[in-house]
């Protein structure tokens, strides 16, 4: 097999996974003997595609033959006979192959995905195993892959996927095709689940940013996905067009040592323009049909900021009505903490403080209110308060680049400081 | 005798390239583009972005905007337009001028990832 087989073969089995898996997995009902299934199929693949030509339909071939693969084991667990004709699903394929390529050009199949990507995201598991459960079984990644991208060593993911996969075993998912009610729940569900995986990867800090950016980029394909399967959805829209902006920034978000870099001081031209356009497009395309969510306001944000040329162009007046219809729609002090910095653009830093001194009790362990809170009062050369609220910062950072980037500040602040009389502030 | 080329392919599987994948096949091809814009033969080239980030006017009146890319194959593609826009609804727009002035079918509108606008082509 040459390396362009190989590599062809990869990219037909990764684009045709979900869709298959979730056609066998509403087959079989058992998340197990559907991956087993598709493994099978996919090893008879790699033997007969170079030989007798790739199928017209990967899916098609892939569901066809694992399905067969699949009931033949279940007869010989049953100690039955050998089957003779072990075979002969495959020589005999055309056919059938046929059929069920008709069947998946129907809706039918959007729920098998839709289900498959469901299945990932039962609410008994925390986050962490959601992500690496949809990795694993939806994304087909390696458990070594995985284990990568998160940080942990293979046999801790492994122990992780097999207890995630467990509990969903137990969860009893319906196979009924879902009414519409629930449809909606379940794509909002994935939704969740595909953010969780981007911010996975975008959450990263510089160090290991290279290391966890397939992650975002996995979440951009799965997101892309949902939205094929369901066109007309703002929300998923809103989603995409999120999460492509925000990727957009990737490039431009870390110097050379790895620490972070605000969006006001990146260079706009490391920017994916070819990201941006995707992004703006489908937030255009979500506003249409004036059904707002919280996933077309950030991304309405976000497409502030990819529009803005220079920094000074950001239109802060806007971005804080939209900060303030998802404080409306999602009130949480999170969303005020980032509508605070619009408004410290907009109307100055005092408003901007006065507006978030009622979030300290909630946001006590928030490592982004004691950065975003230090800053105002840097602004207001209130420097000694500034000082306190940024070594605080430092003590709850997530990652060594949040730690870094307030370093940063704090050095500024001791710099201004030192010059006795001269006061901080520009 | 100018000819287009319209590229067809399945965009589950083209998005499923590694970076370096398609990066490989986009330098396969910037190639064969080279020897045609050195001949003067080359006219624009334009990769579209995903059917994700596509609209779909229908030529009614009123015009009907649709989600998505143009899915029915009753009609035939019969040409197409290259405009700079600041947005989908500027876009909108045009293609709605453009469908008053020509009624019937459809537009499919199509953000643009990548452009080349190649040599004059004689």
């Amino acid at each position: 097999m040459s390396e362009t087989d190989a590599a062809w073969i990869d990219a037909a089995l990764t684009s045709a996974r979900p869709q298959a898996v979730g056609a066998l997995l509403r087959y079989f009902r058992d998340l197990d003997t559907a991956e087993e299934a598709f493994q099978n199929a996919s090893l008879r693949a790699l033997k007969s595609w170079p030989q007798n030509g790739p199928p017209r339909e990967p899916a098609a071939w892939l569901i066809m033959v694992g399905r067969n693969a699949a009931i033949d084991e279940v007869r010989r667990s049953r100690k039955q006979q050998p089957l003779p004709e072990d075979d002969q699903a495959i020589s005999d394929l055309g056919d059938a192959e046929e059929q069920i390529a008709e069947r998946l050009d129907g809706s039918h199949y959007r729920d098998d995905i839709l289900r498959l990507m469901f299945i990932c995201c039962h609410p008994d598991l925390p986050p962490t195993q959601q992500i690496a459960l949809a990795l694993r079984i939806v994304s087909g990644l390696s458990v070594k892959q995985i284990a990568r991208a998160f940080l942990v060593s293979e046999a801790a993911m492994e122990q992780r996927i097999t207890r995630a996969k467990a509990r969903v075993a137990d969860a009893n998912v319906p196979f009924e095709t879902p009414g519409a009610v629930e449809r909606s729940e379940r794509l909002a569900a994935v939704a969740a689940m595909i953010y969780l995986i981007f911010n996975e990867g975008y959450s990263a800090s510089g160090d290991t940013a290279d290391i966890r950016k397939p992650l975002s980029e996995e979440a951009i394909r799965l997101a892309r996905l949902l939205l094929r399967l369901f066109p007309s959805e703002p929300e998923i829209m809103g989603l995409t067009a999120l999460l492509l902006l925000q990727h957009a920034r990737a490039d431009a978000r870390f110097d050379a040592q790895g620490a972070l870099i605000l969006l006001e001081d990146q260079d706009r031209m490391l920017w994916n323009q070819k990201l941006i356009v995707e992004g703006l497009a489908l937030i255009d395309k979500a506003m249409r049909h004036r059904r707002s969510g919280p996933y077309q306001i950030q991304a309405a944000v976000a497409a502030l900021h990819s529009r803005a040329p220079r920094p000074e162009d950001t239109d802060w007046q806007q971005i804080d009505l939209l900060y303030g219809a998802l404080e409306l729609m999602q009130p949480s002090p999170v969303v005020t903490l980032n509508r605070a910095v619009a408004v410290s653009k907009v109307k100055g830093a005092q408003a901007a403080l006065d507006m978030i001194e009622p979030l300290a009790p909630k946001l006590a362990n928030y490592f982004h209110f004691f950065g975003v809170r230090g800053a105002f009062l840097m602004q207001l050369g209130r420097n000694d308060e500034a000082r306190v609220a940024f070594d605080r910062a430092i003590a709850l950072a997530n990652t060594s680049a949040e730690a870094a980037h307030i370093r940063m500040h704090l050095d500024r602040l001791m710099r201004d400081s030192k010059p006795p009389g001269k006061t901080a502030g520009n | 005798m100018l000819y287009a080329i319209l590229c067809y392919h399945d965009e589950d599987f083209v998005g499923s390239w590694s970076k370096e994948q398609d990066a490989a096949v986009m330098k396969k091809l910037a190639a064969v583009q080279e020897k045609l814009a050195r001949e003067g033969r080359l006219g624009p080239v334009a990769r579209l972005l995903p059917t994700t980030a596509a609209t779909t006017l229908r030529k009614e009146n009123p015009p009907l905007v649709l989600d998505g890319p143009y899915a029915e194959t009753k009609e035939q593609l019969l040409g197409f337009y290259l405009i700079d826009c600041k947005n989908l609804d500027e876009a909108l727009d045009v293609a709605k001028d453009l469908g008053a002035a020509n009624p019937g079918g459809a537009y499919e509108i199509r953000p643009v990832g990548t452009f080349v606008p190649g040599g004059a082509v004689k």
